[in-house]
């Protein structure tokens, strides 16, 4: 098991300008560029010392001005978790990496989160409507969806 | 070498075949669409949403009071542990400590829910694979638990019970000696369910080295609870992360490394004895005290992250709240059990047989609420 200042000295060792913090949370939060997102989650897979080898959240997010996925991670072998978050460039043509090819689980989850955020996940094997139907306008979990028939607002 | 040329002759096709949404064998309003090749599956494909409700949607709308009453919804069979799940996130976040008699009251609550969760899966898995008694003996057993809750807080089966700071209500005088008689009642039952099932030559043979998950596979799926125990893969949120009394209370986490449907069978057999040990820990010590410490009328939780993890009868449950101060979470994520554990069915079924398929997936327990939200 790896303490907080460790997990952070040795990622920030990988990829330098990360963004860290543990206020008002209970794991180590990590902050990453779109860009370096898969890289960063293979190294914490494959390096002996992190071995996030557990994805058990993954949660899409409406920040206002940009999407996100929050990651929740943790080593079954270590016991340590981390929060990793990133955030798409722009709310109009969202798209991340899939992280579908290091966790089977993502495959899943990510297509949850594009069936209610619109994330476009590239390198998904299989990115299409989850819950909602095929022809469905929208995606419900934005802040700004808007629907007069189904939903009450106080 | 006659009879190679006649089975040429014979082109076999694949085809694509609904399984639901209205299969009494997918426990619920779960479609798959199969791709068979005769009897042997190629592909499973979950299409899902039949009941989704968009609990987090609704949830960024109420009150944290109101929230509680929402989970009952996911997993109606665990509903008990879901809403401790949610009041243990929210008393985390206002960090208000619930007096020792609430915790106690809570873990046992949990896991007679949990009994009484398996003793229902107990009896569809014996449905599912044609042994229709089972359902009987099931609902039997459960009925008692049933009636237990009924008195404790009102409601069978969508029981609200945990509101954030304590209990709804304070457990009734008859609370200790009736779940004393279904200790009693249920130490019997169990060895029965075996005899009629678990040693069933033709059961073992239905389910033995079918579905097989590996360890690696189970926790790349994010698999939990059984499912992933049977796969001999150590999780029990429990025992890495325990909450309410579970620190108090010695019991085993039961593993088996075959991962095949009947190590998943055989975990939650054992389970029930487990928690039934918790419970005879338990029902003896209850403290006096307080059953609920006061909470403001509108809550507001701090601006912050919360994540809290429980172990339902299905696996790990997550609550994650992501607070800005008001009165309602910014966003409110259900981390499903029965979600991860379905995504891995597509993996363990393709190159078996529809009845397998059946039998595979009554022993990933699915609630289709669950999965849905």
């Amino acid at each position: 098991m790896m303490n907080n200042e460790a997990l952070q000295e040795l990622i920030s060792s990988w990829l330098p300008g990360l963004e860290f913090w543990e206020e008002g949370s209970e794991f180590l939060n990590i902050e990453t560029p779109p860009d370096q997102l898969f890289g960063l989650m293979s190294r914490l897979k494959e390096d002996d010392a992190c071995q996030f080898d557990y994805l058990y959240c993954l949660t899409g997010v409406d920040w206002g001005e940009a999407l996100g996925v929050i990651y929740h991670l943790e080593s079954t072998k270590h016991r340590h978790n981390i929060v990793v978050r990133v955030q798409t460039e722009n709310r109009d043509h969202p798209s991340l990496d899939s992280v579908s090819s290091i966790w089977y689980t993502a495959e899943f989850h990510e297509r949850e989160a594009f069936d209610f955020f619109g994330i476009i996940f590239n390198n998904h094997p299989n990115l299409k409507r989850l819950f909602l139907t095929e022809e469905w306008e929208g995606f419900p979990l934005r802040k700004d969806y808007v629907d007069e028939i189904n939903m009450i607002i106080k | 070498m006659e009879s190679t040329t006649i089975k040429s002759n014979f082109k076999s096709e694949e085809y694509f075949i609904n399984m639901g949404p209205q299969h009494p064998a997918t426990h619920g309003v779960l479609r798959l669409l199969l791709t068979i090749d005769g009897e042997i599956i190629k592909k499973v494909e979950p299409d899902l949403g039949y009941i989704h409700r968009s609990i987090e949607k609704m949830c960024e709308r109420d009150s944290y009071q109101q929230i509680v009453h929402l989970t009952d919804r996911m997993d109606y069979l665990s509903a008990n542990i879901n809403n401790e799940a949610v009041c243990l996130c929210v008393e985390k976040a206002l960090e208000l400590e619930v007096p020792e008699r609430v915790r106690v009251i809570r873990t046992i609550i949990g896991e007679l829910t949990r009994i009484s969760s398996h003793c229902l899966w107990w009896g569809v898995m014996g449905m599912d694979v044609g042994a229709l008694t089972t359902f009987f003996y099931g609902f039997r057993d459960r009925e008692m638990l049933n009636d237990i809750f009924e008195e404790t807080c009102g409601a069978r089966l969508t029981m609200n019970y945990n509101v954030p700071g304590g209990l709804m209500f304070d457990i009734h005088p008859n609370f200790v000696s009736r779940v004393k008689e279904f200790i009693a009642h249920f130490k019997t039952k169990i060895p029965e369910y075996d005899r009629l099932l678990t040693e069933n030559v033709i059961f073992q043979k239905r389910t033995k080295g079918v579905g097989i998950l590996s360890r690696e596979d189970a926790i790349s799926f994010g698999a939990s609870g059984p499912v992933a125990r049977g796969s001999g893969y150590s999780c029990d949120v429990r025992k890495y992360h325990p909450y309410s009394a579970l620190d108090q209370v010695d019991f085993n986490e039961p593993l088996r490394t075959e991962g095949d449907t009947f190590a998943r069978y055989s975990v939650r057999i054992e389970e029930m004895w487990e928690s039934l040990s918790i419970v005879e820990q338990l029902i003896d010590n209850i403290p006096e005290g307080e059953y609920r410490v006061p909470t403001k009328a509108v809550i507001k939780l701090p601006k912050g992250e919360y994540y809290q993890k429980v172990e339902t009868a299905r696996g790990e449950l997550g609550v994650y709240i992501i607070s800005t101060g008001t009165k309602s979470p910014y966003r409110l994520k259900f981390r499903s059990p029965g979600f991860s554990n379905l995504s891995l069915l597509n993996h363990i079924a393709v190159g078996g047989k529809i009845g397998d398929l059946v039998a595979t997936m009554a022993t990933l327990d699915l609630v289709i609420p669950d999965i849905d939200r």
